[in-house]
């Protein structure tokens, strides 16, 4: 497939929420240096869903460590909303993949979605406002007062999701979120955050392996190439906005897209981040920077 | 029913070998003519005589006071100060062999250097408890802290979870299972001490009473205060297992749901 | 049942900033920082070396004690009881643990005796040991320590037998391995961590208690010797033993710990030990 048959990205002004220039992080220690990103640029719209998938070992993580304020770039920046990131920021909420260990099985769910308001000093009636709110958002409506680990995987994960919207953040983080529950619950767990993204505008920057997640997901996905990582191509999904996990996964569109972004997923396992793919035109990789 | 007849049985298996060596020790001792080992009958009558009078007041309060009182000291300052060392990996490793030294000394040998200090009065005692029971709620607290998930730790920073509102709702809580173990092997090291410092030297407290018994050939006496001491320690025990299944009950809930319960 | 978290990719582990240093060095540097403070808080008058000599002087005391026959027979004393002790302890402790665990009425049936009798502090039955046995006896000591030692090994080697595998139990029993052979085989491999975790506790509060009783009257060993350097008002012998004592749980520690590790090595799953 060539570029042709898939849009690049429009190129008119945005309204840039999150802009990533030239990060790099090299770590260091034990006497040996790895570098985990080579070269990141890209940036999220206001309002945008936005897919990062890469092979695994791309370095994924770390990125978004980074953009989150966990870890320091070795070079490069990243601004949202105008400000440098230097530490995780109130207007961002992050989603782990780890369920299991993001959440404090010392505290009940209520307590789990409740702390981060707490910190953020809001009155005790608003609080319980928007932990009723977000949790009935993810279809938990009724599991307050449980442990988290008395809850299936599945519904550990909402209640994580549950905590980040309950945050009201502008951004949303989500790193391989459904990456270890059952295919059934995922799909709804897909389904979920279209949704609450529909319904709540906030931007979503997702993270995943999986590139028929992506493609379902995504209104764009940038893939990644393997370590040292760079984007090797930005990709708009020009799929209809409402999806189903039946109609939109069986649908042509859906196939050619996932075909390419497989494709370029293989290109990029074979091949270093520096050097450019024999299949890809320059001008993708281009544009994948330009943005 | 089901519920009677197995609550029943429980009860049976919980109470039958202590009747059976209670009675046993009864029957064996009732007519007995050594010295040492008195009639049960004889040590229960003295048990009532001995220490439900002016002794309660005198004697088992001060000591339990003083127990009290140095364990906690040795819990506030174990926990506090491991926290510290467990969350500076520096200070950790520069501390460590210290540590590690302070916590092979027996504790008991701490008595009389203490005394060197203090005289023999309630505060040589309390310090004792502290130093001797202080090393294993340090340790345990610095591997507990040292340990806080990786993953629930970046989640805090993201939340915004800092300062005091970290320590107290993710380190603490994280932690607690090694500093309730630590607080286990801390109490019966407190009670130890509690009873050698009177031992050693004192004009109170359980264990001086105890030694004035068997000095002055007291006997069904002193094993009233034999069994005192056991009961005492019996009972603190259960509380502490109260304290333990109360404060851990998510982690145990957590253990069983991992293994798969 | 809930997943396990998978296990950490190299990618997502936080720059560690090393210090250069290797970690021995840094620990070296605080045992020689620590002797330092010992030395100069009474030298330079912080606390008055009539309670606290110099770490130097404590240093000397030591060396000079060593070079007495009473230290050395006072050392070989405490080491005799405890190890004694403790193997009574062991065999008592992990022969009963064996037999209470494999047998399930047994076991119910001893649960709440052991459950009182645990918690009494040994201490208590110095005085008994004193009338019974005399302040001479090493079988003073020996009750001591036999008690307080024999509950840590009991209890895990109970734990122990209770670890077993019920699948493996039950293939065992199908493939007609007699009740020797299982223990063998079977029982004993998998309570092996739990013993030798009941041996490192055990080990040091057999420790405690030897060097206790000479601190209370009993016997002649390192407890003695400090009690003796007290009344005799020496008190740089009296921080040297003190510091010998310390030295000599090092040394207990660090074996029990080497035996336990070996003792794990070939067991395939690492308990997390939260003591007991």
């Amino acid at each position: 497939m060539s570029g042709d048959t898939f849009a690049t990205p429009q190129t008119q002004d945005r309204d840039v929420l999150l802009d990533v220039r030239g990060v790099q992080k090299i770590y260091t220690g034990h006497g040996r240096t790895v570098e985990a990103i080579r070269d990141l640029t890209f940036s999220v719209g206001r309002g945008e869903l936005v897919c990062i998938v890469g092979p695994s070992g791309a370095g994924k993580t770390t990125l978004l460590k980074c953009i989150a304020g966990l870890l320091e770039p070795t070079a490069g920046t990243v601004t949202l909303d105008g400000q440098r990131v230097t530490r995780p920021p109130q207007s961002m909420a992050v989603v782990f993949q780890e369920y299991g260990r993001s959440l404090y099985p010392w505290k009940t769910v209520q307590q789990n979605v409740e702390l981060p308001l707490k910190q953020k000093k809001l009155p005790k009636a608003r609080r319980q406002e928007l932990v009723n709110e977000a949790l009935a958002a993810v279809g938990l409506g009724e599991v307050h007062d449980a442990y988290p680990w008395q809850l299936s995987g599945g519904m550990q994960q909402r209640v994580a999701i549950a905590r980040a919207v309950a945050y009201q953040p502008q951004v949303l983080l989500m790193d391989e979120p459904f990456a270890a529950v059952d295919a059934q619950t995922r799909a709804d767990l897909e389904d979920l955050i279209r949704s609450l993204w529909h319904k709540l505008g906030v931007t979503i920057l997702f993270v995943t392996h999986d590139i028929e997640e992506s493609v379902y997901l995504g209104q764009r996905v940038l893939v990644l190439s393997s370590s040292p990582t760079v984007v090797m191509e930005d990709l708009p999904i020009d799929l209809p906005d409402e999806r189903s996990q039946l109609e939109t996964r069986s649908g042509r569109r859906f196939a050619e897209l996932r075909h390419h972004v497989y494709e370029q997923i293989q290109l990029a396992k074979h091949r270093k981040g520096s050097e450019p793919g024999p299949d890809a035109t320059p001008d993708v990789v281009a544009h994948g920077n330009a943005v | 029913m089901n519920g009677i007849l197995r609550g029943g049985r429980g009860l049976f298996f919980a109470l039958a070998l202590p009747v059976v060596l209670v009675v046993a020790w009864w029957f064996g001792s009732a007519n007995s003519t050594n010295f040492f080992f008195p009639s049960l009958s004889s040590i229960l009558e003295t048990f009532g005589r001995t220490w439900f009078a002016e002794r309660m007041r005198a004697d088992v309060l001060p000591s339990v006071t003083r127990l009290l009182i140095g364990y906690a000291g040795a819990v506030v300052l174990g926990v506090a100060l491991g926290v510290v060392l467990g969350a500076n990996r520096t200070l950790r490793r520069i501390t460590e062999p210290v540590l590690e030294f302070f916590r092979a000394i027996p504790p008991p040998v701490l008595i009389p250097v203490l005394f060197l200090f203090a005289g023999i009065g309630n505060t040589a005692k309390v310090i004792v408890i502290v130093l001797g029971a202080l090393w294993p709620i340090l340790l345990n607290t610095v591997e507990g802290v040292r340990a806080v998930d990786e993953v629930l730790s970046d989640t805090s920073r993201c939340y915004r979870v800092t300062g005091w509102a970290r320590l107290r709702h993710l380190v603490l809580p994280a932690a607690s299972p090694q500093i309730v173990a630590g607080m286990r092997q801390a109490l019966s090291i407190s009670i130890i001490l509690m009873v050698i410092s009177e031992m050693f030297a004192s004009s109170n407290g359980l264990g001086f009473t105890i030694i004035q018994f068997q000095r002055s050939f007291a006997i069904p006496e002193m094993w009233s205060g034999i069994i005192l001491l056991g009961l005492l320690g019996f009972v603190l025990s259960l509380l502490f297992q109260l304290f333990e299944r109360r404060s851990l009950r998510w982690y145990q809930g957590l253990r069983r749901s991992q293994r798969g319960e | 049942m809930s997943i396990d978290a998978p296990t950490r990719r190299a990618g997502t582990m936080p720059a560690r900033r090393q210090s250069g240093l290797p970690d021995w060095s840094l620990g070296l540097f605080g045992l020689v920082a620590f002797a330092g403070v010992l030395e100069l808080l009474p030298r330079t008058g912080v606390i008055s070396e009539r309670y606290f000599p110099p770490f130097s002087a404590m240093v000397g005391a030591l060396v000079e004690a060593m070079g007495t026959d009473t230290f050395w027979s006072a050392t070989g004393e405490t080491l005799q009881a405890w190890g004694i002790g403790l193997a009574i302890a062991l065999v008592a402790g992990v022969g009963l643990g064996l037999l209470i665990g494999s047998v399930p009425i047994l076991q119910r049936l001893t649960a709440s005796t052991v459950e009182f009798l645990r918690p009494v502090p040994s201490v208590a039955l110095i005085p008994l040991a004193v009338l019974v046995f005399g302040i001479t006896n090493i079988r003073s000591t020996l009750l001591l320590i036999v008690y307080a030692a024999f509950w840590q090994v009991l209890i895990q080697a109970i734990y122990g037998v209770q670890d077993v595998d019920p699948v493996a139990r039950e293939t065992a029993r199908s493939y007609q391995l007699g009740r020797w052979a299982r223990l063998r085989h079977l029982v004993w491999p998998t309570a092996l961590p739990y013993v030798m975790t009941g041996v490192r506790l055990g080990a040091a509060v057999a420790l405690i208690l030897a060097v206790t009783a000479g601190i209370v009257g009993i016997g002649q060993g390192l407890g003695w010797l400090i009690v003796r350097a007290q009344s005799g008002n020496d008190v740089p012998t009296i921080y040297g033993i003190v510091l010998f004592t310390g030295l000599l749980g090092v040394v207990v520690n660090l074996l029990a710990r080497a035996l336990e590790r070996r003792a794990l090595a070939w067991h395939s799953s690492v308990r997390a030990d939260l003591g007991g």
